[in-house]
């Protein structure tokens, strides 16, 4: 469904990413673990075609991604959500206003009570009540955007959805919410999610596949158990931070 | 390299980059769907929510060139002349240069602010994520609301600016309302004001590309964000005032 191969990026002298690789089957949950700053989000914008790659390419189901422009790009994208770090709702829209903006922009056409029907719909998947509808986002706490957030990705039913450290900042009981609601849209709607986290204890619970990114590549990568087994030094010190305390 | 010498190359790089935006924005503008409603929205915030500051601007010009203008020709005796040559003055150079000048530091340094913002919080890449060009959505009505509203704005300043010049010169100079209204009539002609209005449609152009560009290209955070604002405000008022003369030297040259 989504295939990375051999991607490279530079911003100068900057070498963010050399030589990743990866491969995430159709209705699975991949997740990318790494230190901040490592590349996690230059990576996950390489999916979507925010950026383009030096070299390497990146397919998503039929669609070079990589190689293509304007439009075609556009029109690529329509089958991808994307929850953003820092939630990135457009703040002089209200809540309404954002999680109906895909639904609007896909149907100029569609009813205004059909929308709003959708958008409810898809704010109580993630625990957000009608009392929320007309505030905006600057009224709202950091939680709360990033499960509006999540609506807003999820509300055109997409295929594929990208999240962007999903649970960074997040208290512990959202945390596992956020969790239980990535696990839900594969198990329910059966969506190929790619998550990207620093968070070792969400990564192994909702992860097929998981990967460490360290100095520009993958320092291991496979289900939860061979990663856990890795030799890897990195990725044994970047482990035991947490599996230490269970 | 030498540092001067990078620093031209990447101004000049960044100038290119800008330029490539400016014919994106128009491939975007052109293709559907279009959104009225918020090329409306812009017009508002454009248009109508600077009437207030270029109109204030205007009649005191119109006021300050009457009296400068009365002191002057009155040594000749040729006070009637006041009216035409304060409209002549306002219509081609005053009137749109200063109008712009007020626009881009009302809403040029807006644009660039938002725009600029929405870059370093991801809302530009959120959008794009959802496949819809912020290109089109934001900076194409900008653009447009921009480049009317602008034209609209100077003939405001226009109008008011010669109401200005007309009470400063018949209440307070003393001058008589027959040469007054008598030589603005024989004095300008409609050549004038579509020469002034031409420029205040580029100078829209100018304005909303600069300042748009500036936001949409917005690094490294709240700083970054400033920065832009700053380079937006100081780059369209430089280039304002060189389109200015660029046009009249072509318009002049072209009267032989
Ligand atoms: N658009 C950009 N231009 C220049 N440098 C960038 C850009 N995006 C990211 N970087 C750099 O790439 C590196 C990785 O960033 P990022 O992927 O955001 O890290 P993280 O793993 O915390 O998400 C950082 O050093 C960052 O400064
Ligand atoms: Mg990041």
């Amino acid at each position: 469904m989504i295939e990375a191969i051999d991607l490279w990026k530079s911003f100068g002298d900057n070498h963010v990413l050399r030589g990743v690789s990866l491969r995430v089957a159709p209705g699975t949950t991949y997740v990318v673990l790494g230190g901040s700053g490592s590349g996690k989000t230059v990576l996950l914008k390489h999916v979507i075609g925010l950026l383009k790659p030096d070299r390497g390419s990146v397919r998503v189901g039929d669609a070079e991604i990589s190689a293509l422009e304007g439009r075609a790009l556009t029109e690529a994208r329509r089958s991808f959500g994307m929850v953003f770090q820092g939630a990135a709702l457009f703040d002089s829209m209200t809540v309404l206003e954002n999680v109906a903006f895909p639904l609007r922009e896909k149907r100029r056409d569609v009813r205004l009570d059909e929308v709003r029907r959708r958008v409810v719909e898809k704010l109580a998947v993630v625990d957000l009540g009608e009392e929320v509808l007309d505030r905006y986002p600057a009224e709202l706490s950091g939680g709360m955007r990033k499960r509006v957030a999540l609506a807003r990705a999820l509300v055109s039913d997409p295929r594929v959805v990208l999240y962007d450290e999903p649970t960074t900042g997040l208290d512990p009981l959202t945390t596992d919410s956020v969790d239980q609601m990535i696990m839900a849209a594969k198990q329910r709607l059966g969506i190929t999610s790619m998550v990207i986290s620093h968070d070792v204890a969400s990564a192994f619970k909702v992860a097929d596949r998981l990967a460490v990114l360290y100095d520009g590549r993958l320092a291991a990568e496979g289900t939860p158990a061979q990663v856990r087994a890795s030799t890897d030094p990195f990725v044994q010190r970047f482990l035991s931070t947490w599996f230490a305390k269970q | 390299m030498m540092p001067g010498m990078r620093r031209l190359a990447a101004i000049l790089e960044d100038f290119g980059r800008m330029i490539f935006f400016g014919f994106e924005a128009f491939a975007w503008a052109v293709r559907p769907p279009f959104r009225p409603e918020l090329v409306l929205a812009q017009m508002a915030f454009i248009g109508a929510g600077s009437v207030f500051i270029v109109g204030v601007t205007g009649i005191f010009t119109g006021m300050v060139l009457a009296l400068q203008m009365n002191y002057a020709l009155r040594q000749f005796a040729a006070e009637g002349y006041v009216g035409g040559s304060v409209a002549f003055s306002l219509a081609r150079e005053l009137a749109p240069v200063l109008t712009a000048l007020m626009v881009t530091g009302r809403a040029g340094s807006a644009i660039a602010t938002e725009l600029g913002t929405m870059r370093v919080t991801e809302q530009l890449d959120a959008m794009e994520s959802m496949a819809v060009s912020p290109i089109q959505y934001l900076v194409v009505p900008r653009i447009v609301a921009a480049v009317t509203m602008v034209p609209l704005l100077t003939m405001v300043f226009d109008t008011l600016g010669y109401l200005g010049a007309w009470v400063m010169g018949i209440f307070v100079a003393g001058i008589p309302e027959g040469p007054f209204l008598e030589h603005t009539r024989g004095f300008l002609d409609p050549g004038d004001l579509l020469h002034g209005l031409l420029k205040a449609l580029l100078f829209g152009g100018v304005i909303a590309l600069i300042s748009t560009w500036r936001g949409y290209a917005a690094s490294g955070g709240a700083r970054g964000v400033g920065e832009g604002t700053t380079r937006a405000v100081v780059t369209s008022s430089i280039a304002i005032l060189v389109t200015d003369y660029a046009v009249t030297l072509v318009a002049l040259g072209g009267r032989g």
